[in-house]
């Protein structure tokens, strides 16, 4: 079997919610004195419960994880927001320490938490270079002799000695990306640094990484980019609220996060306020796939299958029903529709209860939050309009088979096409 | 994997990292390993502080002089304090270019964690490399006041003033390290309880002023009387500050033994400072 060069052993990561302390030692000294009269405290917000131990209140936000990565394996760490991801990273790079449990490691071990750290905006890039890589545990011989180099990556040689402060932003990110490409350690962290710079940038760090993936060295690497962790890493590991939840091939992580989020869906009941004859309302609006499973999020790419459920109320007559549904992005403009009409088709005579669905095949959208609006027409006459029915949530998923994402805002929608050449 | 494997797979870890260090795990080898960083610091705090300046490191000079100019019309002039018998704007500029050492040494340690979380939270390295660089990029602002001291010393000399420079000159160096050491004691201490209180950061400025009073700085030992003699020794500086006038000008009532006590005073003081940062930096981040 494989050497282990990272074993996480029941870690656990907990914070104190709200001000640690009161901030003041003339606060705390108030509090202590409180105490010994038997009183409240007094910094107590309104409406806080006095705890016995006062302690206040705690969050775990890692729970026992037990992880074992092995050596030569690219590992992609994936779940929401406060799942955990960072917090395990920084344990990692040892930036704060678990509250319990033990981490071990093999190897020489570096961590991107951020590119750039520690630049000084007066000095020059090459002095900058120096000063980042011995931040992170470079010797000066080191960076001498992988000076060429860096500055060759970066692409920023005749600036290399003009102060940092006059660079551009995008220069300033692209040797601190260099810097940090020519760290060569036995294992990389890395969270999230792909999501600075322009897309040519973010290729040139996913193509770095992916040589020091080749080479044999170990790389963990948290990012909300799938499209980047497919193309990159082979395991995957899923947090969800301070747990892991799942560890295996990363296309089998992908889906256990989408699955594992939870499932949003909208109650539309309250029709009151809402156009329409109201003789077709919709009541719940949700997204599943192509098996039935209700979906939260959907990658681009997927199949998905908008539903519809609706009621019919006392007034409907038996008309012939049309639908549609026009999906907007956040700034409101409006991407694509789709109707029955479209299709040239009406519902005629629906039952009293039943789901319209439309099916997107390989949906076209890149990654980003989407609205969904949705409208019912009986005999050409509308019965509802719901302009808010449902948060389509796009995330980055294979669409053109061949790994290549596009990055954000480079496009709106995604399309097939084919490139050949005449001679 | 069985549980003998599992031993032996221990065995090569090359890094272990536990909720809390041992008290007394304080890493010094790492930080030796990081030795070109805190070099690096040193360089950069130089550079960096004078590129945009007009007059540049002229201001190592500027500063000392000025201070001791109003020294010597306030203290020297208006309140006719004693200087055993030395031109006051020598004893000034003396009193004055060890002081200057100490006080930054405290303040600047002390903003370690505070002023550097940005930094902290983002990459892992010996967090004592700062306050080390801080204490060692003082030393170049030393030397250069010192020169400027030792220019007007010669000076004086010249002129026939009343001063006269020793062979105890030669334990400045010694001088010196117990100044660093008590410099980074006091501020690593106050820097690993600023971590939980911001308000002691307000303390150290006024405090650090508030000490130079109670220093051998603007009058000499010899000149305090009764019952202040004892509380003035008990002030770890004073006969850092007496030693240099001796050394340098020739004129001391205290005896060189008393270095002793402050010596002794540093190695506790560094001690305390280095256990309770090395036990604070493992988690101040989760509460800074």
């Amino acid at each position: 079997m494989s050497d282990i060069a990272i074993s996480i052993e029941n870690v656990s990561k907990s914070y104190r919610l709200g001000v640690i302390g009161t901030g003041t030692f003339y606060g705390d000294l108030k509090r202590w004195w409180a105490r010994q009269l038997g009183k409240p405290d007094p910094y107590l917000k309104l409406g806080q419960v006095d705890h016995g131990n006062r302690k206040g209140q705690t969050i775990w936000a890692l729970e026992n994880v037990n992880i074992k990565i092995n050596q030569g394996e690219a590992v992609g760490i994936i779940g929401r927001n406060g799942a955990g991801k960072s917090t395990l990273l920084k344990i990692l790079s040892r930036v704060t320490a678990p509250t319990e449990g033990v981490v071990k490691v093999k190897g020489r071990i570096a961590s991107l938490l951020e590119v750039g750290t520690g630049f000084h905006s007066q000095l020059t890039g090459r002095e900058n270079i120096y000063l980042n890589g011995a931040i992170n545990g470079m010797t000066r011989a080191d960076v001498t002799r992988k000076l060429d180099e860096i500055v060759f990556f970066s692409g920023v040689e005749q600036f290399i000695d003009t102060p940092v402060k006059r660079y551009s932003s995008g220069m300033y990110v692209r040797l601190a990306f260099s810097v940090a490409a020519h760290l060569d350690p036995d294992i990389l962290v890395v969270d999230e640094v792909l999501a600075v710079g322009d897309v040519e940038f973010q290729k040139r760090c996913l193509g770095k990484m992916n040589d020091v993936v080749g080479q044999g060295r170990t790389v963990l690497f948290v990012s909300h980019n799938m499209g980047a962790i497919q193309s990159l890493c082979q395991q995957g590991i899923v947090f969800q609220r301070g747990r892991m939840i799942f560890s295996g091939t990363q296309s089998e992580a992908i889906r256990h996060y989408v699955d594992s989020v939870n499932k949003p869906e909208v109650f539309l009941s309250d029709a009151s306020s809402r156009p329409g004859s109201g003789q077709i309302r919709i009541v719940k609006a949700y997204l599943r796939d192509a098996d039935g499973s209700p979906l939260s999020a959907v990658q681009s790419g997927q199949d998905v299958y908008i539903c519809l459920r609706y009621k019919a109320g006392s007034n409907y007559a038996g008309g012939a029903v049309k639908t549609g549904i026009i999906v907007y992005d956040q700034q409101g403009i409006a991407i694509f529709t789709h109707a029955s009409v479209i299709q040239g088709i009406e519902f005629k005579k629906v039952p009293d209860e039943g789901v319209f669905i439309c099916r997107i095949p390989r949906l076209p959208l890149p990654a980003s939050n989407y609205f969904v609006e949705c409208s019912v027409k009986v005999d050409n006459e509308y019965s509802d309009r719901v302009e808010n029915a449902l948060n389509l949530e796009v995330v980055h998923g294979d669409f053109f088979g061949t790994g290549f994402f596009p990055g954000d805002r480079q496009t709106m929608c995604l399309v097939d096409g084919e490139w050949m050449l005449e001679a | 994997m069985t549980s003998s494997e599992i031993n032996s797979a221990q065995e090569n870890w090359s890094l272990i990292i536990r909720p809390q260090r041992a008290w007394w795990d304080l890493q010094l080898g790492e930080i030796w390993r990081y030795r070109d960083l805190i070099l690096l610091f040193v360089w950069r705090d130089f550079v960096a502080y004078y590129k945009q300046t007009i007059l540049g490191p002229l201001w190592y000079l500027i500063q000392p002089i000025l201070t001791t100019v109003v020294f010597t019309i306030i203290f020297g002039n208006i309140a006719q304090l004693s200087t055993d018998g030395l031109p006051p704007f020598l004893f000034y500029l003396a009193g004055n270019t060890v002081w200057v050492y100490f006080s930054a040494c405290v303040t600047s340690t002390a903003d370690t964690f505070a002023g550097n979380a940005a930094i902290f939270g983002k990459v892992y390295f010996p967090r004592l490399c700062v306050p080390i660089s801080i204490v060692l990029s003082n030393l170049i602002s030393f030397g250069i006041r010192l020169g400027v001291f030792l220019g007007f010393l010669v000076y004086f000399l010249l002129n026939g003033a009343n001063a006269h420079l020793t062979w105890w000159a030669l334990i400045l160096p010694i001088l010196l390290i117990i100044m660093a050491g008590l410099g980074l004691g006091f501020g690593l201490i106050i820097s690993s309880l600023t971590t939980k209180y911001r308000d002691l950061q307000q303390l150290v400025g006024f405090g650090v002023q508030l000490m130079m009073y109670g220093t051998t700085v603007i009058y000499p030992f010899s000149s305090v009387e009764g019952g202040f003699r004892w509380l003035l020794l008990l002030n770890p500086m004073t006969p850092i500050v007496e030693m240099f006038r001796m050394a340098f000008l020739g004129t001391s009532s205290l005896e060189p033994v008393y270095l002793i006590y402050s010596l002794v005073f540093m190695l506790i003081a560094l001690l305390v400072g280095i256990l309770i940062f090395n036990h604070v930096e493992a988690t101040f981040m989760d509460t800074v």
